[in-house]
């Protein structure tokens, strides 16, 4: 919903704290979903993560999160799925160039990156999207990756 | 005369330091004040008439663009214009919109592109598929013109392409993305040109400006991030016809911003044309004194045999003239060797 979305960019420190804690919460679950099965919690997980995320970024289920380095404003909700910061032909207003009735996603990104710590995460240059992950729970995808990672570490 | 079957396209020596083999880069990295225009590519399947208007701008221009469905509407393809261009010796610059290809079709036309001796691209999103002339048509946008232009690096510095797969000859192309600094977010915009930096871009062609004052801010800001040693940076400029064309383009053409003033100094003209052809040589001369600007960019849409008196009048070639087919100039040869 779009007075959700917009309430996302305004408190965007405070969510970047909750996920900040939510993250290693769901880091330490991992044992878990690795004896369930990552692609048998992968549904009920992606449900949840699904209704969240969409009362509250209308998130596009992309399966590849960047919020953190978008001030809270997703990018899929950009006409052309700019991931990388707004396009030439925002209106003056502040407002989408295709979608005129909508506030661009990336002016929404820069107000709400302003107010977040990691306030430098906007600069970083974000790969093409993965098409393969649409519709895939992110944070299964983000412990999956990050738990495989450390297991590594130290490894010849 | 060109003669249409005959190809004078040999590649430039190879010049250390450089991306490609293009003229554009060669003038930007000598330190002259380059001249770069927009072509509007033909509605037919005619080659000549590609090489009759890139003709009104020879002598004047150092490169180029051929735009990739600019405005969402359908031309002749980018590719297939540098193709012909670079084919009897221009320097075009392939513009490469994201809105009509995916990735797969976007790195296929690179390595195409540099295999006709194309050197450089502009890495853009695109305008919407609803400004133009195909609104039902599908928008694509699978990359972004930031990942399109780290794409492109990577092609061309790491032989790959974005699965990883190798390129056996990589694709010397001269990177260029766009800016515009009139457009919100504002304070954005610096770091956005700082991202495209990181993202592999060697040249910026920006929007419309009319707002000198905005542009300095700009570049003030870019030279305090440490920007403008990275990357040569080309403000863009037009003649606006008369004042209701300014108006419309004001409201209708996304990205464009012109300040009342100069509607009303349009307005006020007996000539409007001409006061319009006044206010962009004006420009060019304020814009050519900002510090870090390499060049201007033209684009005077319906108005191209235009060009070439602007440029003249602006002065900003110092009797310089930038390579065309059969020219005769020495300094202009040699520098073509």
């Amino acid at each position: 919903m779009y007075y959700f979305r917009k309430w996302s960019v305004t408190h965007s420190r405070k969510l970047e704290t909750l996920y900040r804690f939510f993250e290693p919460v769901f880091m330490a679950l991992h044992p878990l979903w690795n004896t369930a099965g990552y692609d048998r919690v992968e549904k009920p997980v992606r449900i949840v993560e699904k209704v969240v995320k969409n009362l509250m970024f209308d998130c596009q289920m992309c399966g590849q999160c960047v919020l953190g380095s978008t001030g809270m404003s997703c990018p899929m909700n950009c006409p052309k799925s700019l991931r990388n910061g707004p396009c030439g032909g925002v209106r003056l207003n502040g407002h989408c160039e295709v979608t005129p009735e909508m506030v661009c996603v990336w002016v929404e990104a820069w107000r709400g990156s302003r107010n977040m710590r990691g306030n430098e995460a906007i600069q970083r240059v974000q790969p093409p999207v993965n098409h393969a992950y649409k519709d895939s729970s992110s944070w299964l995808r983000v412990v999956r990756q990050k738990s495989a990672t450390s297991q590594n570490e130290g490894r010849p | 005369m060109i003669l249409r079957h005959e190809s004078h396209h040999h590649p430039l020596s190879e010049k250390a330091g450089h991306h490609s083999h293009g003229r554009l880069e060669r003038v930007l990295r000598a330190g002259k004040f380059a001249v770069t225009t927009e072509l509007a590519p033909p509605d037919s399947a005619q080659a000549e008439d590609v090489f009759e208007l890139a003709r009104v701008f020879d002598g004047y221009v150092d490169g180029m663009n051929a735009t990739d469905g600019s405005g969402a509407h359908c031309h002749m393809s980018s590719v297939a214009m540098c193709a012909l261009l670079t084919n009897v010796g221009y320097s075009p610059v392939m513009q490469i919109s994201c809105r009509d290809k995916n990735r797969i079709a976007i790195q296929g036309d690179v390595l195409g592109a540099a295999a006709m001796g194309v050197s450089n691209v502009l890495c853009l999103s695109g305008d919407g598929v609803q400004v133009g002339d195909h609104p039902e048509a599908k928008p694509v946008f699978d990359l972004d013109s930031m990942s399109l232009l780290a794409t492109i690096k990577t092609m061309r510095d790491e032989a790959c392409f974005l699965s990883g797969r190798k390129i056996t000859s990589p694709p010397k192309m001269f990177l260029g993305a766009a800016e515009n600094p009139s457009a919100p977010p504002f304070d954005f915009r610096p770091h956005r040109l700082a991202k495209k930096i990181a993202a592999g871009a060697n040249f910026i062609q920006t929007q419309y400006i009319f707002d000198v004052e905005q542009l300095r801010v700009f570049m003030d800001k870019a030279g305090e991030m440490g920007l403008l040693e990275k990357c040569f940076i080309l403000p863009g400029v037009g003649p606006l016809a008369s004042a209701k064309t300014a108006s419309w383009i004001r409201t209708n053409v996304p990205g464009v911003y012109i300040p009342d003033r100069i509607i009303s100094r349009l307005a006020g003209a007996s000539d409007q044309k001409n006061e319009g052809q006044k206010i962009c040589i004006e420009l060019i001369q304020q814009i050519r004194e900002i510090a870090g600007v390499s060049g201007i960019h033209i684009m005077a849409y319906r108005q191209e045999e235009a060009v070439a008196e602007i440029v003249r009048q602006s002065g900003v070639l110092e009797g310089r003239v930038p390579w065309y087919p059969g020219c005769e100039d020495q300094e202009c040869l040699e520098a073509n060797l």
